[in-house]
């Protein structure tokens, strides 16, 4: 009993001393003094290696899941013969919440893994190290620029996502499903408020971007250096992400449109 | 010409967590010479560069001292300064896996220099003609063997005219031939260069033949030191298993366990 209170204990105490290494650790990324001219290109780089090549399977699915949720959208709704609510069933489920939800988790399993990986490997290999000797500050050439990239990809692929998103459910709804256009479209624009809607479910997404970025980087960088750690950090980079996500996005959806 | 030695241990201790590395270790380098340090694998001589070069402090008590300066009080901003002046070769050579061999060596001189383009390309090729690798400029780094990734690694090492040069574990893994090159290269840039070398390494014989001084660390101490001759000539048993490279010795060839009978079950307890 004493045991098992006592390893709990250790667990939380562990959990929190983590918590607070990674909140210095980012706290000493985000002031590390910005030299704009020299980790430009850096940042540059990273957006396309993690925001550009995410393209792709973002377009992808927002396409599908949109093409879906019409499709169930249109069987429940038809039995109340309200099928012209259907575009603002869509655009507003995408806007506050699929679009940057899914989005953050495709971003974490496809850019966050690739980041912790990357990261441990550099550690593994005596990168880190080597660039420390050199007189480079690793946070400020390999740590800052990988979380600015994430951090400014996220809400334009969550835009993006909701794109392709209104657009295939709107594909299926009026050309495959008989959906009159004009009422589906008037629907959609009167239901959806830009403030309500497409600003909250931007700040979703930039919250999530600064998790999954925040997440990945931190565990990349206290991977322990053997092929064994980074495995285990990649893993622990897309669970924790995806927890942090859903766990800020109820917090989030409750302030936002919550009405208590 | 300043005659104390360029760095100097002070009852060095160092521990990870629980593990104790070092127990007030006490050592000298020397200005201009090339310096060796043996060990087993697992004795953190990899830790000892580390103290070096600052990336890791001692433990409270012990002072390392390099150059005059003491690392523990030592401002960020001058580490850094200092650091310019060491030049550190891994034992994976650590090139940055994302730029050629080129933009490798000239990273240093990009970092601490404003070099305009063309001077920084005569420097980067005088650096490479060094190692033998002019032609492999613009290779990436994974293109290379592991000999040459070490070449190129040394080129860095050497790319701001350091005054202390660390190699770490210069010859694991590498053929006879690039072993060849690489013990030539350490003892033609120390002379060519004046620079002070501190070689750790395990293997013995390459190093001996280079070193003018030697330190065998063991098991959290320095357990011998002096000239590769004195060193031959110690009569400690502890030093002469370790340069003869016998398996069993006051090194245990058996990591501690209970007695063998008792992990059988054979004895009644």
């Amino acid at each position: 009993m004493t045991n098992y209170l006592q390893s709990l204990g250790k667990t939380g105490i562990d959990a929190c001393a983590s918590l607070g290494r990674s909140g210095i650790f980012l706290f000493r990324t985000i002031v590390a003094k910005p030299q704009f001219i020299a980790t430009f290109p850096l940042l540059i780089k990273q957006i396309s290696q993690l925001g550009i090549r995410s393209v792709v399977i973002i377009v992808v699915s927002g396409l599908f899941i949109g093409m879906v949720l019409a499709l169930q959208g249109y069987t429940i709704l038809s039995k109340f013969g309200t099928t012209d609510a259907l575009g603002q069933l869509i655009a507003l489920s995408m806007l506050r919440e699929l679009g940057p939800v899914v989005t953050a988790l495709l971003f974490a399993g496809r850019a966050g893994s690739a980041i912790t990986s990357e990261i441990g490997l550099m550690k593994a290999t005596e990168q880190l190290s080597s660039l420390e000797m050199i007189g480079v500050d690793p946070l400020r050439r390999v740590v800052s620029p990988r979380l600015w990239a994430g951090i400014y990809s996220m809400p334009v692929l969550a835009l993006l996502f909701n794109v392709f998103a209104i657009f295939g459910g709107a594909w299926v709804s009026i050309d495959l499903l008989g959906v009159d256009p004009g009422a589906y479209w008037s629907n959609t624009r009167e239901a959806v408020d830009f403030g309500e809607d497409v600003i909250n479910g931007i700040i979703k997404s930039v919250v999530f971007g600064v998790l999954v970025s925040w997440i990945a980087v931190y565990q990349g960088f206290v991977t322990r250096p053997n092929s064994e750690g980074i495995a285990s950090s990649t893993t622990r980079t897309v669970v924790f992400s995806s927890l942090a996500i859903l766990g800020f996005d109820l917090i989030l959806t409750a302030m936002m449109f919550g009405e208590f | 010409m300043n005659e104390q030695p360029l760095i100097q241990f002070h009852d060095v201790s160092f521990s990870f967590g629980a593990r104790q590395i070092y127990d007030s270790v006490s050592l000298n380098i020397e200005r201009g010479k090339i310096t060796a340090i043996f060990g087993p694998s697992g004795s953190g001589k990899t830790t000892l560069l580390k103290l070096i070069g600052g990336q890791l402090l001692a433990d409270n008590g012990g002072q390392v001292i390099v150059d005059g300066h003491n690392l523990a009080t030592l401002k960020r901003r001058d580490l850094l300064t200092l650091r310019a002046r060491m030049g550190m070769l891994f034992q994976s050579g650590a090139l940055f896996t994302d730029l050629n061999v080129f933009e490798n060596i000239a990273f240093p001189l990009r970092v601490h220099t404003s070099l305009p383009e063309d001077m920084l390309n005569d420097i980067v090729l005088m650096k490479l003609e060094a190692v033998g690798l002019r032609g492999a400029k613009n290779m990436m780094p994974f293109e290379l063997s592991g000999g040459m990734q070490r070449r190129v690694a040394l080129a860095r090492a050497i790319a701001l005219d350091p005054d202390i040069i660390m190699y770490d574990e210069p010859f694991a893994g590498q053929d006879p031939i690039s072993k060849g090159v690489i013990v030539r290269l350490i003892s033609l840039l120390n002379d060519a260069l004046g620079l002070t070398s501190i070689i750790v390494s395990h293997d013995i014989d390459m190093t001996a033949a280079i070193a003018d001084y030697m330190y065998i660390v063991s098991d959290t101490h320095v357990i011998a030191h002096g000239s590769p001759a004195d060193l031959k000539r110690n009569d400690s048993q502890q030093v002469q298993q370790f340069i003869q490279g016998l398996a069993d010795g006051p090194v245990p060839f058996h990591y501690p366990a209970v007695s063998y009978a008792q992990d059988l079950r054979l004895l009644a307890n």
